[in-house]
């Protein structure tokens, strides 16, 4: 096994594409470095792309925010602008592991890692987050639900790979959370999990939505029909009632140990029906 | 397997080492540098035996590839007494009896100290909450908590 350290994303990309699949990235480590010791992976080569300039930046960008692949969970965390804008996308990453684990991960190494269960993944969705590649033609920009493909699987073409996340402006009354289900308190992966982003309109009714749920099928999912539901309304009972049957509807679960595919479907439904009550007062707030 | 070449600054002392690719900065702190302080319980991020503090942030020493450490600023237990005066955590979980086989105690007290840096009067939720990735087998945690509250108020002057 080699280690390099590339200055450029040609350069990363340049390794990647020559190195036929036998290459990885580096990002925290978090996941790889436990991979490659159980003898998961055997990369011919370890890509760190922490020397890249700028990709541990967080940088206002349009309105927006642009968060470097190399910025770890605790530095979003810390980062003012961040909580006040997308509290639910910062959320969601906090929930990553624990102290040290916080103090290495980032979101997009928990999106090219390709679980079902990754928690900064559903809030990235609802945000309507797009990540920017980079690859052999240059630079490209993709929505994050287009990222994900099956468990471990990734849409990155051959030489590809994250260089940031971008998460867009967002106006007054609008606001996003995150909650996940898990057996314990902390240091667990989700059973279902559950994001939303609303934005109100000048009467306090929703105008537009975004939902996407985690660890309920093959990959995290988008629910349009969810946030159909809701959209219109106050979020009273009935619109609530939509929401829980329209996300029940899109799950797909496996059934295992850590909870029955019934109870995941269930679940999914009860948590996005409080992240979007969540979201409600949080969009009210800063109305 | 080509071997990487490797200058920090450990405890605030410049450090060089040679390390395999592969290699984590737990082997290289163990095996190439003699500082056993930081402990390997599961190798894989779970028990934070490993704990260093990396440029300022918490890391699991396991999941750090020694190459990853060129020219970083690394804290290991090691550095936490100053010359025979011991830390104040370090005191305070002797006198309370905070541990028992002591194999946690080493990321507990790194992962402490690097709270009490950041907020010098944490709560009890606070300090459970900080040290979640820091598994003990035997004191259990009440002791722990316990000491870090003493330890906190002693170095706020209380
Ligand atoms: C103790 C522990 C607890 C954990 N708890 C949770 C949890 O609660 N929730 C959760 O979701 N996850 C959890 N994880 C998993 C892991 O921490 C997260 O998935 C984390 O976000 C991964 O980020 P990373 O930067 O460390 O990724 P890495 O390990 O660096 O990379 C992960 C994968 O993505 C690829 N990759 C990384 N960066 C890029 C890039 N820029 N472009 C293309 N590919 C890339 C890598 O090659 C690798 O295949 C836990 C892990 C540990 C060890
Ligand atoms: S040995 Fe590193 S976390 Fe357990
Ligand atoms: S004292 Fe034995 S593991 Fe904590």
């Amino acid at each position: 096994m080699q280690y390099m350290k590339p200055q450029t994303a040609a350069e990363v990309s340049d390794i990647l594409a020559r190195s036929e699949g036998a290459a990885r990235i580096l990002g925290g480590g978090t996941d790889l470095l436990v991979q490659l010791r159980s003898g998961m992976i055997e990369p011919e080569t370890i890509v760190d792309i922490k020397h890249l300039s700028g990709i541990a930046d967080i940088t206002a960008e349009d309105g927006g925010l642009r968060i470097g692949a190399a910025v770890s969970g605790q530095k979003l965390g810390e980062h003012e602008g961040a909580c006040a804008m997308w509290p639910g996308v910062v959320e969601a990453c906090e929930l990553i592991g624990s102290t040290q684990v916080q103090g290495r991960c980032t979101m997009v190494g928990n999106l090219c890692n390709g679980s079902p269960a990754a928690d900064s993944v559903p809030a990235m969705i609802a945000a309507g987050a797009v990540v920017r590649i980079e690859g052999p033609d240059g630079p490209r920009d993709c929505a994050v639900e287009d990222i994900p493909v099956s468990p471990g699987k990734t849409s990155l073409g051959k030489g590809e790979f994250v260089s940031s996340v971008f998460l867009p402006a967002r106006p007054k009354g609008a606001a996003d959370a995150y909650l996940r289900f898990i057996p314990r308190t902390e240091m667990d992966i989700a059973v279902a999990s559950a994001a939303v982003n609303i934005e109100l309109a000048e009467d306090r009714t929703i105008k537009s939505a975004r939902i996407a749920l985690g660890a309920v099928g093959p990959k995290v999912v988008l629910v349009p029909d969810a946030a159909d539901a809701i959209i219109g309304s106050k979020l009273e009972d009935p619109a609530i009632a939509a929401l829980v049957r329209a996300c029940e509807a899109a799950c797909n679960p496996i059934d295992d140990k850590r909870g029955t595919a019934e109870f995941r479907t269930t679940v999914a439904g009860v948590l996005a029906k409080r992240a979007a009550r969540i979201a409600m007062t949080r969009a009210g707030e800063n109305a | 397997m080509k071997n990487i070449h490797v200058s920090t600054t450990i405890n605030g002392d410049d450090a060089e080492f040679v390390c395999a690719p592969e290699e984590t900065l737990l082997d290289a702190l163990r095996n190439r540098l003699g500082l056993s302080g930081a402990k390997e319980g599961c190798g894989t991020g779970d028990c934070g035996a490993c704990t260093v503090e990396m440029d300022g942030r918490l890391v699991c020493s396991c999941l750090v590839l020694g190459a990853e450490v060129q020219d970083a600023q690394i804290k290991t237990v090691e550095g936490m007494a100053i010359g025979e005066a011991l830390h104040p955590l370090q005191q305070a979980f002797i006198d309370h009896a905070a541990l028992q086989c002591g194999i946690c105690t080493p990321g507990i007290l790194v992962a402490a100290k690097t709270l009490l840096e950041r907020n010098p009067d944490p709560s009890d939720t606070e300090i459970r909450y900080w040290l979640a990735g820091n598994l003990c087998r035997c004191t259990g945690y009440d002791k722990i908590i316990k000491a870090v509250q003493i330890a906190a108020a002693d170095m706020r002057g209380a």
